[in-house]
């Protein structure tokens, strides 16, 4: 076999372990996917980092260049070995971006459509068809063609059509993107619910934080073809290792090195330095949330406090608060009340102190 | 033409410019004088006696017959060419394309001649058919359903392969992680979504068909009730009885536009005006 898999918590005749490697002109993936059967992994990263293209892959839709992807005790594929199984008989379902439903076929048909071409006959499909259906709470949509269903309605058929094919390894490319807040939201729940009764593997591919940290058991995140960061989705967000993941989560992230409670941040302009409430040494990693952050007009005087002097490059609503984005000694971001918007005069181009408490700052090796 | 909102397509503001007004007309006249002049010149105090003429129907049933059998060949052996030249990579796809257009710049007699060297009883294929079978194509109303399919098959090629390639691939790649075949995946989705330009492309093949001249009469000559279709009898009766020639060319004219109307309505509402 080609590359030696790491140690893995599981049998590598359970699950998905998959080492992708793909590409097409200047683009290269390298992923590597351990996915225990009943689990979710959501891959996370900007457009273009590769997202798609895992979900491409695993499907056979795409071939690999060099690596493996085993499937419940099954090599789909293989270049080293010359194993290429057709993305016809990998027992996968896929819900593709947009949803891509038959737009000549009923909602019932649709559903129909995987278990009819793995074997079932004609009414078996339909029947078994019908109670998916009923199963995911759209019977009522069974006779519609996809041009009478909303977008979050279209979703919900795609995500059904997929299950119904029984497949060992769900892929959801982007399934909440560009919906509606509350098709969102219910879409959400809808997900929450049929993914913790799938058995299978699953795979959503998303750009959205929030998804992937309420769907997900494992998160990994793509930049670039490659993985920047991976596990447990609140130990990635609470540790951010990458500018987007921190952006992804809301946190501020800096970097620097560590001589005790001190982290001088590399790359700032000037010394900037970042007082922790814990010792450390050598390269880390400092995350603290914007709501961390205070804003004064004059320097403030208590301490142990971080304290930097800083200009405010713009606001924008975010919740309840208001997001200040901060140039400056460290580009920051501080969320503050509208109240404190008010109080403060804050505008771009203002000059203000912004200070994080020593505790709030989290610190770990980088 | 009203648009559902009530607004007129002539949205910039001002007269008609004469320039594209005046050849517009001049088009028009074009298309229409000569109908009019049929209907004009139509022998309507002998019509229903010459109507009644059997070699007017046998013409007729003729032409409608073999036009819709040449679509038939059309459909069953175009649609699997255009999509092997919107779908797949194979070797030489240009060149292949570019020759499913010749029979559309070949004037139709030299498409005749053509097909008597090669399907004509000493042609490259055609000594093969009789001496193998004993099949003689030329003169034939198999022969004339040969030439029509031969001059229309360009026309559904490029209809279909349009839609074919206006059809979302992507839904392909759906069917496929579906466990669906390619012929599966053909069957049930690629060919339903393409159904309007297959639609389209068989009318315009059927109507091509229908209106088949030049290479009818030099591959199956001119036999009544084997190969004298109705272009063919229109130019029989042009030589010895014009008022003949119009009546046929009348009844040619209400059937094509009749049938049309009718497949234009039911297939491709989105296109019929």
């Amino acid at each position: 076999m080609s590359a030696p898999a790491p140690p893995g918590r599981f049998s590598d005749d359970d699950g998905l372990h998959a080492h992708l490697h793909a590409g097409q002109g200047d683009f290269r993936l390298a992923v590597d996917l351990q996915v225990e059967p009943g689990r979710v992994v959501a891959v996370l990263g900007p457009n273009g980092a590769g997202k798609s293209t895992v979900l491409r892959v695993l499907a056979g839709l795409q071939p690999l260049t060099a690596g493996r992807v085993r499937l419940s005790g099954r090599t789909l594929e293989d270049p080293g070995a010359g194993i290429r199984l057709p993305a016809q008989v990998r027992s996968t379902g896929l819900v593709p971006q947009d949803s891509m439903l038959f737009p000549h076929l009923s909602v019932l048909d649709q559903v129909a459509f995987g278990p009819r071409h793995r074997g079932s006959s004609r009414t078996q499909a339909r029947a078994g068809a019908g109670q998916w259906l009923q199963r995911t709470g759209l019977s009522e949509l069974a006779e519609r063609r996809p041009a009478q269903l909303s977008g979050g309605q279209a979703r919900r058929v795609a995500i059904t059509r997929a299950l119904a094919a029984q497949p060992q390894m769900l892929l959801l490319d982007e399934p909440l993107a560009a919906l509606d807040v509350r098709a969102v939201l219910e879409l959400r729940t809808f997900l929450h619910r049929h993914l913790r009764d799938h058995d299978g593997v699953t795979v959503l591919v998303t750009h959205d934080a929030i998804d992937a940290m309420v769907l997900a058991d494992e998160l990994i995140v793509l930049d670039h073809g490659s993985v920047v960061q991976s596990g447990p989705p609140a130990d990635v967000a609470k540790r951010p290792r990458s500018a987007h993941v921190a952006a992804l989560v809301g946190l501020n992230l800096v970097r620097g090195t560590a001589d005790g409670a001190a982290v001088q941040v590399t790359g700032a302009p000037g010394a900037v330095q970042v007082v922790t409430a814990g010792a450390h040494h050598g390269d880390v990693f400092c995350s603290f949330a914007p709501s961390a952050v205070s804003l004064h007009l004059t320097r403030p005087t208590a301490s142990p406090r971080n304290v930097w002097r800083c200009i405010v490059r713009g606001l924008t609503p975010h919740g309840d608060a208001v997001r200040v984005e901060l140039g400056g000694d460290l580009p920051v971001l501080a969320d503050v009340t509208p109240a404190a918007v008010a109080a403060l005069g804050l505008r771009a181009g203002l000059e203000v102190w912004a200070s994080v408490k020593a505790t709030e700052v989290q610190v770990y090796a980088a | 033409m009203a648009r559902p909102d009530g607004s007129t397509r002539t949205s910039a503001t001002g007269a008609l410019p004469w320039q594209l007004l005046l050849p517009s007309l001049a088009a028009l006249a074009l298309l229409l004088l000569p109908v009019v002049g049929l209907l004009v010149r139509a022998p309507w105090s002998t019509l229903p006696q010459r109507l009644g003429d059997p070699a007017v129907f046998e013409a007729l049933r003729l032409s409608l017959l073999t036009a819709s059998a040449a679509t038939g060949c059309c459909l069953l052996l175009g649609t699997p060419l255009a999509w092997l030249l919107a779908r797949t990579d194979i070797p030489g796809r240009k060149a292949l394309r570019a020759l499913v257009l010749v029979p559309l710049v070949l004037p139709p007699v030299v498409g005749g001649v053509a097909l008597l060297t090669a399907f004509g009883r000493r042609g490259v294929a055609g000594r093969w058919l009789d001496e193998a079978f004993g099949l003689s194509l030329p003169f034939t109303t198999v022969g004339v359903v040969v030439a029509q399919t031969f001059v229309a098959l360009p026309f559904l090629v490029l209809a279909v392969e349009g839609a074919l390639r206006s059809a979302d691939p992507r839904y392909d790649d759906v069917a496929a992680t579906f466990g669906a075949s390619r012929w599966q995946t053909f069957v049930r989705v690629t060919l339903p979504l393409a159904m309007p330009g297959v639609a389209s492309g068989a009318v315009l093949a059927w109507a091509r068909a229908l209106g088949e001249f030049g290479a009818t009469i030099t591959f199956a000559g001119s036999y009544p009730g084997t190969t004298r279709t109705m272009p063919l009898a229109v130019y029989t009766a042009l030589n010895s009885d014009f008022d003949a020639a119009i009546l046929l060319s009348l009844v040619l004219l209400v059937v094509s536009v009749g049938v049309l109307a009718l497949l234009r309505e039911r297939w491709t509402p989105g296109v019929s005006a």
